[in-house]
Parts: C-alpha cells; structure tokens; sequence
C-alpha cells in the first residue's frame, strides 16, 4: 500500500514538473536530439562508422574546454565547426590513409579528451577553478546542462534537429543506396563521396546538440541502443528507421521524467532505458524468431 | 558503332599499372567473358568500366545509344550486405536511383520497373523478405534484379557464382544467357570458372601478363588458352 501511495504521489510531482518550462525545454530539446541520432545512427552503424560517434563526441569536449577557457557566450559556436571538421577529416581518411581509421579515430579522440582536460586545469579561468570536478563531470556526463538550457539553446537545437530531419527525409533512398552498396551507388552516377560528407557533417551536429542533452562520454549510447535495439525485431530498411525513432523517442522521454522526478542524473539514465530497451528488444527478437 | 570501346588502356591504382595496352570493343548482345588469374586486374578493369576508379590512360567509349550510367552491375558481396536490414524490394528498387535525378522519391514509373525485375527473376514472391535471409542463390537473383532496374542494355557481373552450389550455378548460368538472349542484353562477366563461362560467351577477354581478345573459336585456339586452362585444371 505504500508503494502505491508512494508511486501515485510521484505521479503527481511529474504531473507538476511538466508545467514547469525547464522539464518542457528539456523535453522538447531531449525528444528531437534523440529523433536526429536514431535517424543517422542506422546509417553509422550499418556502415560500421559507429565508433566515429565517439570519437566525435570526445572532440566536441576538447572544443569546449577551449571555449570555455576563451568565454565564448555560446560554446557551440566553436564546439560545433570543430567538430564538423573533425567528422569530415575522420571519415576522409576512413577510406584511404596511412594510418587506419579505427587507429585515428581512437588518437583523435583519446587526443582531444587529454588536451580538453589538461586546458580546464591549467586555464587560469576563475570559474572552473573553483568547481573543476564539478565542470569536468557535467561536460563529459551532461549531469544537469539539458535542465539548464536558456530560451537561445532550445531555439537553436530545434532548428538545427528540422534541418537534419528535412536533409534525412529528402536523401533517404540515396542514404539507403550509400549505405547498403557504395560500389554500386557510384556506379549509379551518385556522387557518394558527397553523401559521406553530408553524413560526416549531420552526424557531427548532432553530437554537438547531444553534448547538452547525455554529455560528451555518452553521446555513443543516443547513436548505437535504438539502431540495434530496432534491427533485432524488424528486417526492412524502413520498419528499422521508424522503429529506431519511435525507441529512442520514448527511452529519452522516459529517461527525463524519471530523471526529473528522482533526481538522478539525466544523461545516464537515459542511457540505462535504453539498455532496458536493448535487453527488451533482443528477447523479442529471439521470441519471433522462434514462432 | 560498338556499345563499349576501349582504346589502348592503361589500369591500376596508384599509377602503378597492372594492365597495359588494353583494346576490346563490344557490340550490343554480346556475351562478353573476362578471364584471367587472380591479381591480373578483372576487377580493377570492371571497377574502371564502372567509372570506379579513373583509367591511367587510354579511353572508354559508349556508343550505339548506350550511356555510361546505363550500365547495370552486379558486384562481389560485401561484408556490409551480410547484416543489412533491407527487404528484397528496397534492395531491387535501389537499383532505379539513376533514374530518377535529382527528385527525393521513386515514382510509379520506377516501382513498375521493380515489379517487372522481380517477376524477370522469379523473386515478385520474395519481396517482403529480408534481404540477408537469402539464400546465396536468391541473394544473386535480388542484385541481378536491382541491376536491371539500372539498364536493360548492358549488365557487368563480377563473378555471379562465387560460392554457389553447382546446381544453383546452373541456374544461374542459364538465366544470365536467358537475359542474353531473349532480352537482347549485352552481358559482360568476369569469371573463374572458364568452362561453364566459355558455354554461353561469344567473345573471351583474357587478361594477364598476355593479353587476348577475341572470338570464343579463336581463344581456344590460342596458346593463351592452353597455359591458362592447365593451370587452373590443376588447381581444381
């Protein structure tokens, strides 16, 4: 009985948290960030680019150590080119170099992690003097940022989420061709060194975006849970795409209002529903197979 | 006028070449073989006929109202494929992606010319299937489909029976030369398997440190045939 009273008492302080505007920009911003990576996240891990998500993400955090050692007003002005030009040097050498692509990614990544660390230490920034940890902690797990976005972030996250949506849905089949036959989409007359580049640069938008919403350690989670989670239950491109959405959509939601009514960090669970989800969707995978 | 002209090509990567001096033409129907070792440059010549990859020197004409993006091609498998979430009709219908410009979406004309792949292969009953539950031999039916989609001129099939079974390479042989021959499409097919290749073809393109082109009579005549066809009986 009190687990009950308990249980509809939590629904009550919910129902009172949605009124309030930051949980609404939190979901607004939370639920479209979350859209955009599962759309791409089928495309990266089917092209085994899914790693370059994390490397991506730990760039993003070495760009915002620097702005914030510069007082940038907006981190993402510097944060996001960075990483656009990381993506599109990551995915460039993917095909072709010296050094091969896990290897670079894994020295870009490990590489900007150490230097965004070593600038927020030796910074003589008074701020993050005082709270180093505390900045540290909240840049690499997003601890509380998305419950603190200003009116400006939410404006911007939603416009740039429309854009990559838009871009999503007008190069579908040509993201399926890339992605499912690269020889033969060129062949085709598709220019697919483009629509790598335009992959690269969505993808590192959105890891910029995500960086509010899970940190910068658990961007990885956003991109890999709803495209796997989705592709043990469905066999077509499509029913995969729309499922992955629907997942990611409803495990980000979730994990917000339960992080809002429990107080536990929003980043990381999000990231635990969506493992649920995984856990979820991998018996019903094995439930179909065997009917 | 020829369909495909090459002229004095020179292939490989990097600037090294791996083929010199390459002159073949192909007329429409033609069933063209290319045969060679491995490593004498099948798929570098296929990829460069694709456009691919650039030649070293040397042209590649199309002609007798073929374009260069009419080209159908059915590739080796990659690893990619093996895993992919697609069903047999988003796989055939991504074969029409050079028709339709610069528009996001196929229309009804491109989904009529899905549906007509599919029937030509005998696969209209796999279309909801998922692609990587195939068997091997339905997997090749699904990517000759999508190739068709692509042209009904020209098909380059870079060995269509690596890792069948004989009786479904049989199969397949026979519906390759059925799209020859009854659907006047001019086949260019790099093979391993010399013997069952040499059935059907009219034309032999060998490749290697000797380079042979011709007629079927005139590549078993030629020594070039000999040295090649004991080394590979020996391997088998």
């Amino acid at each position: 009985m009190i687990m009950i009273a308990d249980i509809s008492a939590d629904f009550a302080k919910l129902g009172e948290y949605l009124q309030r505007d930051f949980v609404i920009r939190a979901l607004v911003v939370g639920v479209l960030i979350a859209l955009c990576s599962s759309l791409f996240g089928v495309t990266l891990v089917l092209k085994r680019f899914s790693f370059i998500g994390d490397g991506l993400s730990h760039v993003a955090f070495g760009a915002m150590t620097i702005a914030t050692v510069m007082k940038l007003t907006n981190n993402m002005l510097l944060t996001l080119p960075v990483t656009v030009i990381c993506a599109v040097l990551l995915l460039r050498t993917g095909t072709n170099a010296k050094i091969k692509g896990d290897a670079s990614i894994a020295m870009i990544s490990v590489g900007a992690l150490g230097i965004g660390y070593l600038i927020m230490n030796i910074a003589p920034s008074t701020s993050s003097r005082t709270n180093l940890a505390g900045d540290v902690c909240s840049t690499l797990f997003g601890s509380t940022s998305i419950l603190t976005l200003k009116p400006f972030d939410v404006w911007l996250s939603v416009g740039l989420s429309a854009v990559v949506i838009v871009l999503f849905i007008l190069f579908y089949n040509r993201l399926f061709a890339v992605t499912f036959d690269e020889a033969f989409a060129r062949a085709s007359g598709l220019k697919a060194g483009l629509y790598n580049l335009i992959i690269a640069v969505i993808v590192a938008v959105i890891i910029v975006l995500a960086m509010n919403l899970v940190g910068s350690l658990l961007i990885s989670a956003l991109v890999i849970f709803p495209a796997l989670s989705a592709m043990r239950v469905f066999k077509s491109f499509r029913s995969v795409i729309i499922c992955s959405a629907v997942f990611s959509v409803a495990c980000t939601a979730l994990g917000i209002m339960v992080s809002v009514m429990y107080g536990t960090p929003v980043g990381s669970t999000i990231v635990a529903v969506d493992i649920v989800g995984f856990a979820a969707f991998t018996a019903a995978g094995l439930i179909k197979r065997r009917v | 006028m020829a369909q495909l002209t090459v002229k004095d090509l020179t292939l490989g990567y990097e600037g090294k070449a791996i083929i010199s001096g390459l002159d073949f033409s192909v007329d429409a129907g033609d069933y063209l073989c290319i045969v060679g070792e491995n490593g004498s440059g099948k798929s570098t010549l296929m990829r460069t006929l694709l456009r691919l990859q650039s030649p070293i020197s040397g042209t590649i004409e199309t002609g007798d109202g073929l374009r260069r993006d009419e080209i159908g091609y059915l590739p080796q498998q990659s690893a990619v494929q093996r895993d992919f979430p697609a069903s047999v009709r988003e796989v055939v219908l991504s074969g029409c992606l050079s028709r339709i410009g610069g528009r996001p979406w196929y229309g009804k004309a491109e989904k009529a010319i899905a549906v007509e792949s599919m029937e030509k292969m005998d696969i209209t009953h796999l279309a909801k299937r998922c692609y990587r539950e195939l068997s091997g031999g339905q997997q090749q039916r699904v990517l000759l489909a999508r190739a068709l989609c692509a042209t009904r001129k020209m098909l380059l099939l870079d060995e269509p029976v690596a890792g069948l079974d004989p009786r479904v390479t049989a199969e397949m042989y026979s519906l390759i030369k059925r799209l020859n021959r009854e659907d006047g499409i001019t086949i260019i097919m790099i093979t391993h398997d010399v013997a069952a290749g040499l059935d059907n073809a009219n034309k032999i393109l060998h490749v290697g440190a000797e380079l042979f082109f011709g007629t079927k009579e005139e590549y078993l005549a030629s020594p070039v045939s000999r040295g090649f066809s004991a080394t590979e009986g020996g391997e088998a």
